[in-house]
């Protein structure tokens, strides 16, 4: 609970000058959220694009696309796609989508810019580490998308880059010689950003709380960010070395996941010794909590979002938090259930589906607790709650078909097949990126000053709501049927009847990505031309709403805020009154009937 | 526009339950002897998470309907029970319910992996490598020869290895490319991989196993009906991974044994 | 037409004795002994081929393949010593097509840098894989519906071509420094033209059973000499 003058303080009390300084080089958390968010706006339309390219192969796999030999001439041979670039443009679009989108926009961007006004900083702990996090996650995306760019293309083997076919060489196929390389390094080089980041999140949180601000004082959005930044950085701490050994394994003649005998193309690999479940076993360490670093934020951001709108604190604060930690905690110990037919002790399949469906539980408190909130709210439609109430149905959808893949036997029949890719699509893909729209459309007018167009940002959920479904559902009917995923092209005899269903996901994907053009010139024509936006448009009783939109270079303009209530005080049971400021000392009208 | 949310969400909760309710994309027939055990659990497991998909998603439209916008604003009202009483439900209602499954559905995972073949399993050898499937028979002496890596050579099919010249366990071996077995009859499948990361999926036998490099692995069933069912892989394992299949013959004995002789006068 | 006819003369005059200085190798190529055994080709995976084929006739290997006669087609004959003419590159592309999941041909011969088009002719994918170690590795997917691909090799060498997506799919294409060579047909015959007087050394190069070598000399003017080959058989 120290203020925010300690020796922990940020050393910088005058303002940033100059251009490179302000807007480049920035110290500032605000500025470097914005740049966040920025890349992660990038990262999206790409990897929404390469997802385009993906679909209309599938439903036209020998068609020429017009102009593709422009993005590659060697994987495009007369506009045609072929089937290494299809996994190519796989590969990219995962790895944009979960690296520089998901974990960059609900965490990296909106948690640096509002985690320490929140909890009352002028700034994060240490703003250097802070500027180095994101340059070096800029450069991290230079190195990734450069691998579109040299001969041999990007690399084949999907997100996941599962050993041996990604640890080889180019002997396996092509995109895996320099375009695996460069995957490796990009990707150790946003771990070690992450790093940072998260040793920011952790540190402002436990040392630069303005005065009356306990930890259970803090937002749920922070406490999200809080809890997200020590998952991530147990996380990503392990997969930074597991790119590190992958790249040796491919560079310096390692052999840490290439066991002795492998022969591709007649000859013998000259590799011994090494374990392709040890890649595994790494990278879904990571990845499971991966996972929940991309979705824990956008709940948290969520829950804020919605007692804003319901005028009501959630039914437990408590509970919330709790369930955000169980989870957490829980995402460590469920990885196996990405490996359960991998060839690991089938013993170990069954220790892992036990937390695996337990984590149900403190998913389904969230769930019941946001439902639960509603019944007897006063529930103001805005763009920015269609979006968090739209993440609630989202996250059922995508939660309930966990329930089929984290038992074993079922994951026999289901594994690898679409089914899967709708799950993780529904729940990272569309929920987690409802949590980062439901914030945009609400945090927007703090930030830059001006409000979006309502009418704009109610269209644009419209679309997206309806069109992720029309995308995301379907994909479970075809897993049912054992449509297996990561194919360029379906050609075996029992896929060719699901061609038309493939073909309305396309059409729908079509239609959905270019809703989010709508988004994008609301958010460009709003930051210039939009009407001016007051101090605290929705009402919102939270830190950021006591400082000028948008918030001076040290937030608070130099005064300590002292905080003498948690950050929920709206109307509750009994109450006409709304809402009281976490900075204001009067008390609500009626006493709190729970905490 | 609360009631306008509420109603299309109901609307998509129905319209997503509809394919599952008409059977419009039902699992591929079973043909396996195991594989009862598997439908149950899927159709169980769909009950329980179709209930709660459609309960959930009801409630938020029919809460969201209720109070969005309302012209009265009215007492702020707690559910009753608040949060005690959802606590109780996620672990209670939840928690049995997804601990049962879990209970329950180790049996199908046990029948698969925790119990050996039959001694007198017939016992095929599976190779997989980019980008097709080959199988090996043991022949007569019922064993197979030795794998050499560096002899492998695919021009002349020789896809195994082998070294019948000087190994003679491998002149009687029987290599190819269909997996023929005969009907009502437990195989022993062992599995190798040749080069990097595959896998083995037949749907209808509810089969699916990874092939791990270095690590030889080892699958059993029974098929329970003649036909021709696909092998496809599962397993991203480069370019050729979407044309990578095999045809699964499952016939009478004496089918078996005709193909059998056909395939030994190929070697 | 006095003109016409001294041209014609004169015409006659360079072209005649050229020709008539050129001369050609004829010959046959054997096996002695047993060839291993060409397996059939069991294309069931890829339906898209499999049905190119008859049940009565399935395709087979090609590493060693004998006709009536103890022949051996796919042998490729060629001067590897004598000539003075090396370095022409004709300006004709060779076609590498692939049918029916094979290499049309099995053996492909060419001259260093001259062009060769591959071409997919069946609704299938292919992917062209040059083993090559001396010339540059290359590794090229060709859907039904893209162009043919151009390559060109500028060393010589014997590089074993593999489709990465049909494991069976396997064939030879043979760089050479020069443009006297044949390749051997089904007869087991090779026949090579417009040779300028001299001594030569022709190699006789076949996948499995290897390569030989035999003097021949082109003496006088449109001298035809047979070379035959008789390669020593192998079991496996």
């Amino acid at each position: 609970m120290s203020d925010a003058n300690s020796t922990h303080a940020v050393a910088h009390h005058a303002p940033p000058q100059g251009f490179i300084r302000k807007h480049v080089f920035s110290l500032d958390h605000k500025v470097i959220g914005l740049q966040y968010y920025g890349l992660a706006l990038v990262a999206v339309f790409i990897a929404i694009f390469l997802s385009w390219l993906m679909r209309i192969h599938l439903v036209w796999p020998n068609s020429p696309i017009r102009g593709l030999h422009l993005l590659s001439a060697a994987g495009a041979p007369g506009d045609v796609m072929t089937p290494e670039y299809y996994l190519s443009i796989l590969t990219m679009h995962g790895t944009l989508m979960v690296f520089f989108v998901l974990t960059n926009a609900p965490f990296a961007a909106f948690g640096n810019y509002f985690l320490p006004i929140q909890i009352g900083a002028e700034d994060m702990a240490f703003p250097r580490f802070n500027m180095m996090s994101f340059w070096l996650t800029f450069v991290a995306f230079c190195v990734l998308i450069s691998a579109f760019f040299i001969p041999d293309g990007p690399p084949i083997s999907g997100w996941t880059a599962y050993a041996p076919l990604s640890a080889v060489g180019g002997a396996a196929g092509p995109g895996l010689a320099y375009g695996q390389t460069l995957w490796g390094i990009s990707i150790a080089i946003f771990c070690i950003a992450s790093l940072l980041g998260s040793l920011n999140f952790i540190a402002t949180t436990l040392d630069l709380r303005a005065k009356g601000m306990t930890m259970m004082r803090m937002p749920l959005c922070t406490w999200a960010w809080f809890i997200t930044a020590c998952i991530a950085l147990l996380a990503f701490a392990v997969l930074l070395p597991a790119c590190i050994l992958l790249c040796l394994d491919r560079v310096a003649g390692t052999s840490f996941f290439i066991p002795s005998g492998l022969v591709i193309n007649d000859q013998v690999l000259p590799h011994s010794g090494g374990s392709t479940l040890l890649w595994q076993h790494m990278f879904w360490f990571f990845g499971h909590p991966e996972v929940y670093i991309a979705i824990l934020p956008a709940a948290g951001i969520v829950s804020h979002i919605l007692i804003n709108s319901l005028r009501r604190p959630l039914l437990s604060h408590k509970v919330v938090i709790g369930s955000m930690m169980a989870i957490a905690f829980l995402s460590y110990v469920v990885w196996g259930h990405h490996m359960f037919i991998s060839g690991m002790n089938p013993f170990s399949s069954l220790a892992f589906s036990f937390p695996t469906l337990i984590i149900t539980i403190p998913a389904t408190i969230l769930t019941l607790i946001w439902l639960g909130s509603i019944y007897g709210s006063r529930l103001r439609i805005t763009s920015a709650s269609l979006f968090a109430l739209g993440f609630i149905s989202l996250f059922v959808s995508g939660g309930v078909s966990g329930f089929f893949l984290a038992q074993p036997s079922i994951d026999i029949y289901l594994h690898a097949t679409y089914f899967v890719v709708g799950h993780f699509h529904l729940v990272m893909g569309v929920a987690a990126i409802f949590g980062v729209f439901a914030g945009t459309y609400f945090w927007f007018p703090k930030m830059t000053g001006h409000m979006m167009n309502e009418t704009l940002g109610k269209l644009h959920f419209w679309g997206t709501f309806i069109g992720a479904y029309c995308i995301f559902m379907p994909f479970h009917y075809l897993g049912m049927v054992g449509n297996v995923r990561r194919y360029s092209t379906f050609v075996d005899d029992y896929l060719q009847p699901y061609l038309g269903v493939h073909k309305f996901i396309t059409i729908a994907a079509l239609t959905t990505g270019a809703f989010q053009l709508i988004f994008l010139a609301n958010l460009i024509y709003s930051r210039f031309k939009g009407p001016k936006a007051p101090v605290n448009p929705w009402e919102c009783t939270s830190l950021e709403w006591t400082i000028p939109s948008p918030p001076p270079f040290d937030n608070f303009g130099g005064v300590h805020p002292v905080v003498y209530h948690d950050p929920y005080q709206y109307g509750i049971e009994g109450s006409t009154g709304d809402y009281v400021m976490q900075t204001d000392p009067a008390n609500i009208v009626v006493e709190r009937d729970e905490k | 526009m609360g009631k306008l949310f509420a109603v299309v969400v109901i609307l998509i909760a129905i319209a997503s339950a509809i394919p599952i309710f008409l059977h419009w994309y039902p699992m591929a027939p079973d043909i396996s002897a195991h594989g009862h055990l598997i439908d149950e659990q899927m159709a169980d497991t769909m009950a329980e998470a179709g209930f709660a998909f459609l309960a959930a998603q009801f409630l938020l439209g029919f809460f969201v309907f209720r109070f969005a916008d309302r012209k009265d604003p009215g007492k702020i009202r707690t559910f009753p029970g608040g949060a005690k009483v959802m606590v109780a439900a996620a672990v209670i209602l939840v928690g049995t319910e997804v601990l049962a499954l879990g209970i329950l559905g180790q049996r199908a995972w046990a029948g698969q992996y925790f119990t050996p073949p039959a001694p007198d399993a017939m016992t095929i050898q599976t190779q997989a490598g980019q980008f097709a499937f080959y199988f090996r028979y043991p022949g007569p002496d019922g064993k197979f020869g030795p794998q050499h890596p560096d002899k492998v050579n695919e021009g002349t099919q020789n896809y195994f290895g082998l070294d019948p010249a000087n190994d003679v366990e491998s002149r009687d071996d029987v290599v190819t490319a269909e997996l023929g077995v005969p009907v009502n009859k437990e195989i022993r499948l062992l599995m190798h991989s040749k080069d990097v990361g595959h896998s083995f999926y037949v749907r209808e036998l509810r089969v699916q196993q990874d092939f791990v490099p270095g690590l030889d692995l080892m699958v059993h069933f029974t098929a329970t009906k003649p036909g021709k069912y696909e092998i496809v892989c599962t397993q991203l394992c480069g370019l050729g991974h979407y044309n990578m299949k095999a045809y699964m013959d499952v016939m009478s004995q004496e089918d078996f044994d005709a193909w059998m002789k056909q395939k030994i006068s190929e070697q | 037409m006095r003109m016409k006819q001294v041209c014609t003369a004169a015409l006659a005059l360079l072209i005649g004795p050229a020709s008539c200085f050129a001369g050609t190798v004829t010959g046959k190529v054997t096996v002695d002994g047993p060839v291993p055994k060409q397996k059939v080709i069991d294309m069931s995976k890829e339906p898209a081929c499999a049905k190119d084929y008859p049940a009565t006739n399935p395709p087979k290997t090609e590493t060693a393949v004998e006709g009536p006669g103890n022949s051996l087609a796919d042998v490729v004959v060629y001067v590897s010593a004598g000539a003075n003419d090396e370095g022409t590159v004709p300006s004709t592309a060779v076609t590498l097509d692939q049918k029916g999941c094979r290499y049309i041909k099995h053996v492909t011969a060419l001259h260093v840098n001259q062009d060769m088009k591959v071409v997919n002719s069946d609704p299938t994918s292919h992917n062209i894989h040059p083993l090559a170690k001396v010339n540059r590795e290359w590794n090229k997917s060709q859907p039904p519906g893209s162009p043919p691909i151009d390559a060109k090799f500028d060393q010589p060498e014997f590089i074993p071509v593999k489709c990465n997506i049909h494991p069976w799919m396997h064939g030879y294409i043979v760089v050479l420094k020069t443009n006297h060579f044949g390749v051997t047909g089904d007869d087991g015959t090779f026949s090579i033209k417009d040779l300028p007087p001299g001594k030569y050394t022709l190699t006789a190069w076949q996948e499995t059973l290897g390569s030989s070598q035999q003097e021949v000399t082109i003496g006088g003017a449109g001298e035809t000499k047979t070379v035959n080959f008789t390669f020593k058989g192998k079991a496996y």
